[in-house]
């Protein structure tokens, strides 16, 4: 309602609105005050902090072990990718070397993570604005997903696989037979959910134009992943700073033209199946390095089972290392992986302990978030859902 | 990486030889600590200098050291994707000592700086908004202050009798576990229990 309209003697007032924390397309706990002017969007105030458990804090009073699982219960619905900073980081302050079976599984399971986490946005970007199926599909690829998670480390969620200076255990060849059958199935999965969402008219509707990313935003706003991609920034810490051993990998990093919602969720099927790329060229590197040890053997992880039932040091070593736990020289590092939805750090400080002295986790949905209310002013109100689709947000980051 | 890294070092230490108190590299990460009062010119330098161009804000966050004159540490991060390099700013801050806002310059450090703000109490001048962020509506104290205890002060429950949330001191059932395995010839700050015959005698 513009001001032209108001009936004379009557003052217009913008009203706030309260969305959330328990609306569904608020993805979880976010409340948004709006103001709204009619229905156009003046002013957005994210209240987050709704799930905040204080990770930051406990991390100060536990082992680095104890810490890894805190890491899964960030970004939940990509939970080794997580992990995959927080062990970059100590790797990186205490000099471990990764075997490189250890580093091939690790990638393997971040670009896992990957597929699972834009499948689940995908399919909630696609229901925040009406389409059921694609999510359902989607739930199905995610289980498929998740039982190869068990299968490696025993739980479909909270992994706790990543060690620092490897992975908690090698993976069956069954298991990676299984991966490889299923990146033969999976591509099909994405064109029936590319079918139903990329030319469906309603999706358009919804999603073309809003929330546009311009280059300069995303610098200003310091958006990363996806969010920034979009923009058409080719930026990617895969490429630009490779770590683990994504520098052999060959894979295009998608980037969108327009900057709105509906190139981001072209992008994230893009992603999807460029993931599919390295995970079959992982398990082909897999196949060659069968048996070699996942874990840098040392101080930093356990002795194998079998030299325990049988040396003394080792069994004294295996119960330091899971009581006391490694100290870890003093020193500070960023480490910063690409998560799926953008720039994943961990900033660590050792005081040469076995508990860090502080560590700072800095998810790119924080960000993202806080960007909202420049992103979201002058679109309508039910705009706000597809955006808040679109940027990925999961609060267990978020809130940390 | 380490060349470019020791080169944007020695500039920086030329261009702002003012504000710069000095710049250490280590683990392949350049830091560089800053007087407090300089911090907005020097995130601008950083930002606009063609040889830096470090135009993505990542991080604000802070660092709680109680024994030091000055407790606080403002930490910074910021990534240039011209020149595909990271470089971290560092501030001391006594207690109440008050920080320049870099908000004008990185709105993105709106967010970060109110967590910041939320969790060591370190207040911002020019924050268009400063909030508390994280914590629950109506919170008092800092979370991330060494002195702070992990479990808190309060609790929240909901009662049967009022039927809503009340708000109650923390007690806990069992004590805080503080996983503390360092072996007492190395780090222990406890005293262990018998000890105090031995000074006895």
């Amino acid at each position: 309602m513009d001001g032209s309209n108001t009936p004379k003697g009557k003052s217009v007032r913008n009203f706030s609105l309260n969305f959330g924390p328990q609306h569904p397309s608020a993805h979880g706990v976010l409340r948004m005050v709006l103001e709204l002017d009619g229905e156009i969007v003046e002013r957005a105030d994210p209240h987050v902090g709704l799930l905040h458990r204080g990770t930051e804090k406990l991390m100060e009073s536990r082992t680095y072990l104890q810490n890894i699982p805190y890491f899964d219960r960030l970004d939940y619905v990509a939970p080794m990718n997580q992990e995959h900073a927080f062990c970059l980081a100590i790797e990186k302050l205490a000099g471990i070397e990764v075997p490189r079976r250890a580093s091939l599984i690790r990638v393997l399971f971040a670009e896992i993570g990957r597929v699972l986490n834009h499948l689940l946005n995908v399919g909630s970007q696609g229901m925040d604005v009406g389409a059921m199926t694609p999510n359902v599909w989607a739930f199905e690829e995610r289980e498929k997903l998740m039982i190869f998670y068990e299968r490696a480390c025993g739980a479909r969620l909270h992994a706790n696989y990543f060690r620092p200076g490897g992975v908690h255990q090698d993976l069956p060849q069954k298991l990676i037979e299984d991966i490889e059958a299923w990146t033969q199935s999976f591509p099909q999965v994405l064109d029936d959910m590319a079918n139903l969402l990329t030319e469906n008219r309603i999706f358009k509707q919804r999603n073309v134009d809003i929330g546009i990313v311009t280059e300069k935003i995303a610098q200003e706003y310091a958006l990363t992943g996806v969010m920034l991609r979009s923009s058409g920034l080719a930026w990617d810490l895969r490429r630009a700073q490779p770590y683990e051993c994504y520098d052999e990998f060959e894979f295009q990093v998608p980037v969108g033209k327009n900057g709105d919602c509906y190139d981001r969720y072209l992008m994230r099927m893009a992603e999807m199946r460029e993931s599919i790329k390295i995970i079959r060229q992982a398990i082909v590197k897999l196949n060659e390095c069968q048996g070699e040890d996942v874990l840098a053997r040392g101080k930093w992880t356990p002795p194998k089972r079998t030299e325990m039932k049988t040396s003394m040091e080792a069994l004294i070593h295996h119960f330091k290392l899971y009581t006391e736990g490694i100290h870890v020289p003093a020193g500070e590092v960023y480490a910063a992986v690409e998560a799926p939805k953008g720039e994943f750090g961990v900033f660590l400080v050792a005081d040469g302990s076995n508990r860090p002295y502080k560590v700072k986790i800095r998810a790119p949905g924080y960000a993202h978030l806080a960007a909202i209310d420049h992103l979201g002013r002058g679109h309508q109100l039910a705009d706000m859902a597809a955006l808040i689709g679109s940027l990925d947000v999961v609060f267990g980051e978020i809130d940390r | 990486m380490t060349e470019a890294l020791e080169e944007l070092k020695s500039l920086i230490e030329a261009k702002q030889a003012d504000a710069v108190h000095r710049c250490e590299i280590a683990h392949g990460e350049l830091t560089v600590h800053v007087v407090p009062a300089a911090i907005p010119a020097f995130v601008e330098f950083l930002r606009v200098d063609p040889n830096c161009q470090f135009t993505q804000m990542i991080d604000i966050t802070g660092a709680d050291y109680p024994e030091r004159p000055k407790r606080f540490e403002l930490i910074y991060h910021f990534l240039s994707m011209r020149h595909n390099m990271r470089v971290r700013v560092k501030a001391d801050l006594a207690e109440g000592e008050i920080a320049p806002s870099i908000t004008s310059i990185h709105p993105s450090a709106n967010w970060f700086e109110r967590e910041t703000f939320d969790m060591y109490g370190i207040r911002f001048s020019g924050h268009p908004d400063l909030r508390r962020l994280l914590t629950d509506y109506g919170f008092t104290g800092h979370p991330l202050r060494k002195d702070f205890p992990t479990s808190g002060y309060l609790e929240m429950h909901y009662d049967e009798v009022e039927k809503r949330c009340v708000y109650r001191p923390v007690s806990l059932v069992q004590e805080y576990r503080q996983f503390d395995f360092m072996s007492p010839w190395e780090g222990a700050e406890y005293i262990l229990t018998g000890d105090e015959k031995a000074e006895a005698k």
